[in-house]
């Protein structure tokens, strides 16, 4: 199967952004995923954030692991380097290539499988880390591309085609990265573009790791009746928890910020997260307050999206790690080397 | 008090073994260490090794402590003194005794008759009972009764009273009580000897001039001082014996030499990976965002770093892996040494994958080797395995002294920047290749021009995915000539043929010694032998010639199933009949006399 050219095909009247970029440049390969795939919604989400965040694509690096939800590394940003690694090792190459240049704005795009199953160790630790980079999952409960087996987000009781049902209690993301110190949770169903887009910009101007778990259901192996992962059971149980705005920098002094109700972030960069609606008492920046709200939801059946929990006061991998402000890869040899005469005091004499 | 006498054998001045025996966590290193130091200071050729157990406290611990003036200081098999503390290994220790030789014990307490050999002089001194009485409290007793033995040694040894001072001032600068009650622990231990044995002892130690321009190093420290002067940014590991002072050195070495003085801020970054198979992603991601990166580890890690090592491999990211081997299968034995992932790493990962490896003997070698491999791995834009192991890595050698060319540039090899890509009508990862079968890669953050899909999965030279047989073999095939390609720039072998002889010996990494040793005592008894010590795989023409000329190829290396002699077998076109093997996997650094016995075994059948 060779793979498949995406025709450039641009149109003069399309809307540019402040690189003079279309939509159109942003775009990748022809995707290869069966046709209503939810992880092609998915795809189409991020390249309309990374237009509209004005990233010279050349500065984009996307990485991922493997399964069906790995591929759509291919099809988005055709200017980007792309790393396609091994199954569930995308978190580490991801940290090597963020430590290496700080500059590059790494989009990590994952599946269930790939970050809860084989990858879960890796995923638990990036987290820790608060490697800055935006950390896709598109979560659709089984593994499509060795097709359709549970996988460890699948929810107790949902049935595969067959019928069988998942007896095993699910991971979920979300909880996760509340227990090991995430600084940016959210969650979106690859059905909502309008909700999906904010929260992407919001994710690639977060200082930190951005953790975004998608619902993106598999249409070939689960979207029947009995799954929980399916397009019906998602629109139905969906609850948003959160409306966010993400206002950019530049755009900033003449909004005009709403005061009833609502919570808005200043993001590290001059960006700001603005919370348009929130349950009663919800403060995103408030770990064990989302915590509650989210065990309560769950309790209740609910599929809860949104951004759902931020904090943009914790340091990231380099702020960690004192590096130097321009990427390591852009140090001079001559600065790193200490040369012959240092070695005079090297070793027991 | 009448002191002992002692029937004088030979001399053995300036050539002798001695083995210390002690309880692990007793604190002896700091002891052993003096000693070994000392003789090194008096210009005599001298080694030291640890024959450490993998436990904090409480199991057997030795140190070994070879003196010899010809520079021949591989692991002795047997010693003119032991230093017996510890009852456990008291029968096993004093079995290694030569005859002839002496034992000292501490006499606080008597010693097992059984124990008891005619053909060796005891020397019993109090220890515990003098340094119970000189100093309070269990932690300090205990330690100095190291160095009251030390002081014994020293007396017995003729060691330069003047040089150990020296040494105590050095070590102790500033610390004036510790230093105090050091040459306190030194004088109780060395006046009690004097006063009641002959002494020195016949194996002693007299000022030469032997070690001017060389200094103490181990392995390790001396990689890692490779790697930063290698201009590696970013590292990755995961702890593991015998590799963890790597990095450790590392991280010393970075805090020192790679803090910009103006801003204060860290030119590298040391990532503690959560497992190996992270490390090595680690490297992977650095590397390809084009980074000097690297990682040190040992068997254990080499296997979990299975899968990505082949995504290296293919997709072609450059890696540098230090492996410092220890002993398998398994966990196997993690604090001893052995030489017996040679083909675990040069074939690392499931599918047609070949591996660069390189195969420093000492630390001096380590440290060249750091930046040999960083070159290599950019170069031929593929993983490179350092294999040093445990002998080299962990203890200190007498070692020239670290030299750096500074007029050194690193071979980034064929990397296209912005304008290169503007002058090209289209940029394809994997073509066009150059004569060495390599194509130019492009690094994220530079260019659009250059953005590829780096993927371990079938791809076309264009990069691009494919299934098709001629597509895929293409760039297969490819990968094979490159690492062909790459045989004539791993480090030549160091060949000795002055003997002329049809029979030749050949080694790697850290038998060194050892083989040339035996080779001296062979020659003695009128067998001749060539010698070539193997540096680096894939093997080049230097090699291939040796191993051609020679009739009868004895190939002396650590591990039980002749993993290089394999090596040779399945990657040149020498006979398997010509090849012999002499193989220790023991665990504990090779002697010239299981060389010796090995190759006379052969000879003789
Ligand atoms: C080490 C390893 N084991 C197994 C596989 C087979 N494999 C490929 S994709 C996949 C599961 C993918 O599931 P998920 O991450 O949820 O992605 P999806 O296809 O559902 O998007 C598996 C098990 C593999 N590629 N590598
Ligand atoms: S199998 Fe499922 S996950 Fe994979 S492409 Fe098809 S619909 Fe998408
Ligand atoms: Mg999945």
């Amino acid at each position: 199967m060779p793979s498949i050219v995406k025709p450039l095909v641009t149109h003069p009247g399309l809307e540019r952004n402040a690189l003079g970029l279309t939509i159109r440049d942003y775009e990748g390969g022809m995707s290869t995923l069966c046709a209503g795939c939810g992880h092609d919604s998915v795809t189409a989400a991020i390249t309309h954030a990374l237009w509209e965040s004005d990233t010279p694509p050349h500065m984009i690096a996307k990485l991922s692991g493997i399964g069906c939800s790995a591929k759509t590394a291919a099809y988005f940003a055709r200017g980007a380097h792309g790393f396609n690694g091994c199954h569930g090792r995308m978190p580490p190459i991801a940290t090597g290539a963020s430590a290496a240049n700080r500059d590059l704005l790494c989009i990590g795009i994952s599946g269930d499988g790939d970050s809860l199953s084989i990858g879960l160790g890796h995923l638990a630790h990036l987290v820790r880390r608060n490697v800055r980079m935006v950390y896709v999952i598109e979560n659709n409960g089984v593994y499509g591309l060795t097709k359709g087996q549970f996988s460890a987000s699948a929810d107790v009781g949902s049935t595969t085609k067959r019928g069988e049902a998942n007896h095993l209690q699910p991971i979920d993301p979300i909880f996760l990265g509340l227990s090991v110190g995430a600084t940016f949770l959210a969650r979106g169903f690859s059905g909502d573009k309008r909700q999906l887009v904010p929260i992407f910009r919001a994710a690639m101007a977060h200082r930190g790791l951005a953790v975004i778990d998608v619902i993106s259901p598999c249409v070939t192996f689960n979207d029947h009746e009995g799954s929980t992962k399916s397009y019906l059971f998602t629109r139905q149980h969906d609850v948003q928890m959160t409306v966010t705005d993400f206002v950019p920098p530049a755009e900033e002094i003449s909004a005009t910020i709403p005061t009833e109700g609502v919570v808005s972030i200043p993001m590290h960069d001059g960006a700001t997260l603005r919370f348009r609606s929130v349950p009663e008492g919800y403060d995103p920046t408030d770990r064990i307050a989302v915590m509650e709200h989210l065990m309560s939801a769950r309790g209740r059946g609910e599929i809860v999206t949104g951004l759902l929990y931020v904090d943009e006061q914790s340091s990231d991998l380099h702020e960690l790690g004192n590096t130097t402000e321009k990427p390591l890869t852009q140090v001079p040899y001559e600065q790193l080397c200490p040369g012959s005469a240092a070695l005079a005091g090297v070793g027991f004499r | 008090m009448a002191a002992q006498h002692f029937a004088q054998p030979r001399s053995k001045v300036n050539d002798f073994a001695l083995k210390l025996a002690n309880v692990n966590g007793t604190g002896s290193s700091s002891a052993n260490n003096l000693l070994m130091r000392s003789i090194f200071r008096m210009g005599v050729p001298v080694s030291g090794k640890n024959l450490f157990p993998s436990n904090i406290q409480g199991l057997p611990t030795w140190y070994e402590i070879r003196v010899n003036k010809d520079g021949h200081v591989a692991r002795a098999r047997t010693y003119d003194l032991m230093v017996a503390m510890n009852g456990q290994t008291y029968a096993r220790d004093i079995a290694e005794v030569t005859s002839g030789g002496f034992t000292m014990y501490d006499s606080s307490w008597p010693l097992d008759r059984d124990l008891i050999r005619e053909d060796v002089t005891y020397l019993g001194v109090p220890l515990a009972e003098m340094c119970n009485d000189e100093f309070r409290g269990p932690r300090e007793r205990i330690l100095m009764k190291n160095i009251a033995c030390a002081g014994a040694l020293v007396a017995m040894l003729g060691i330069d009273m003047e040089v150990i001072a020296q040494l105590l001032t050095e070590q102790f600068a500033g610390k004036d009580r510790l230093r105090e009650s050091n040459q306190r622990a030194l004088r109780l231990g060395h006046d009690f000897a004097t006063s009641h044995f002959d002494y020195p002892l016949p194996c002693r130690v007299e000022t030469m001039d032997a070690t001017r321009g060389s200094i103490l190093i181990d392995g390790n420290t001396a990689a890692a001082l490779g790697c930063v002067y290698a201009g590696a940014t970013v590292a990755a590991w995961y702890p593991i014996t015998p590799s963890t002072s790597l990095m450790d050195a590392f991280a010393k070495y970075c805090a020192k030499f790679r803090i910009d003085p103006e801003t204060g801020r860290n030119n590298y970054l040391v990532l503690q990976a959560e497992d190996e198979l992270a490390a090595i992603g680690m490297v992977l991601g650095a590397s390809w965002a084009g980074a000097r990166a690297f990682t040190s580890t040992s068997g254990p890690g080499i296997s979990l770093m299975q899968e990505l090592l082949g995504m290296g491999y293919y997709a072609e990211v450059p890696a540098v892996i230090f492996d410092v081997q220890r002993v398998g299968p398994s966990t196997g034995m993690p604090t001893r040494v052995q030489q017996a992932d040679i083909l675990a790493c040069a074939y690392a990962s499931h599918g047609d994958t070949k591996h660069v490896l390189l195969f420093p003997a000492n630390p001096a070698e380590c440290f060249e080797m750091a930046a040999n491999a960083f070159d290599l791995a950019e170069r031929f834009q593929t993983p490179v395995f350092v294999l040093s192991d445990l002998d080299i890595g962990m203890n200190d050698w007498v070692s020239p002294a670290l030299e750096w060319d500074d007029s050194y540039v690193p071979d980034r090899g064929r990397v296209l920047d912005a304008g290169e890509l503007r002058e090209l009508e289209v940029y394809h990862r994997y073509e066009p290749a150059d004569s060495e079968s390599v194509a130019a890669r492009t690094l994220p953050g530079v260019s659009e021009l250059g953005a590829y899909f780096t993927r371990g999965s079938g791809h076309t030279i264009e990069g691009a995915y494919t299934e098709y047989p001629e597509e895929y073999q293409a760039v297969l095939d490819r990968l094979a000539r490159k690492h062909t390609a790459a045989a004539e720039h791993t480090p030549a072998p160091l060949v000795d043929q002055r003997a002329q002889s049809p029979l030749a010996i050949v080694t790697l990494g850290s038998c060194e010694l050892a083989v040339l040793e035996a080779i001296e005592l062979l020659a003695e008894r009128g067998i001749t032998a060539d010698y070539m010590r193997v540096r680096g795989f894939p093997f080049g023409a230097g090699v291939r010639a040796f191993l051609e000329a020679h009739d009868r190829i004895v190939v002396v290396e650590q591990n039980r199933d002749a993993q290089l002699r394999t090596l040779f077998t399945l990657e040149t076109a020498v006979s398997k009949e010509k090849l012999e093997s002499v193989l220790a996997y023991g665990g504990y650094p090779l002697s010239a006399e299981d060389v010796v016995d090995g190759v006379t075994k052969i000879l003789g059948g």
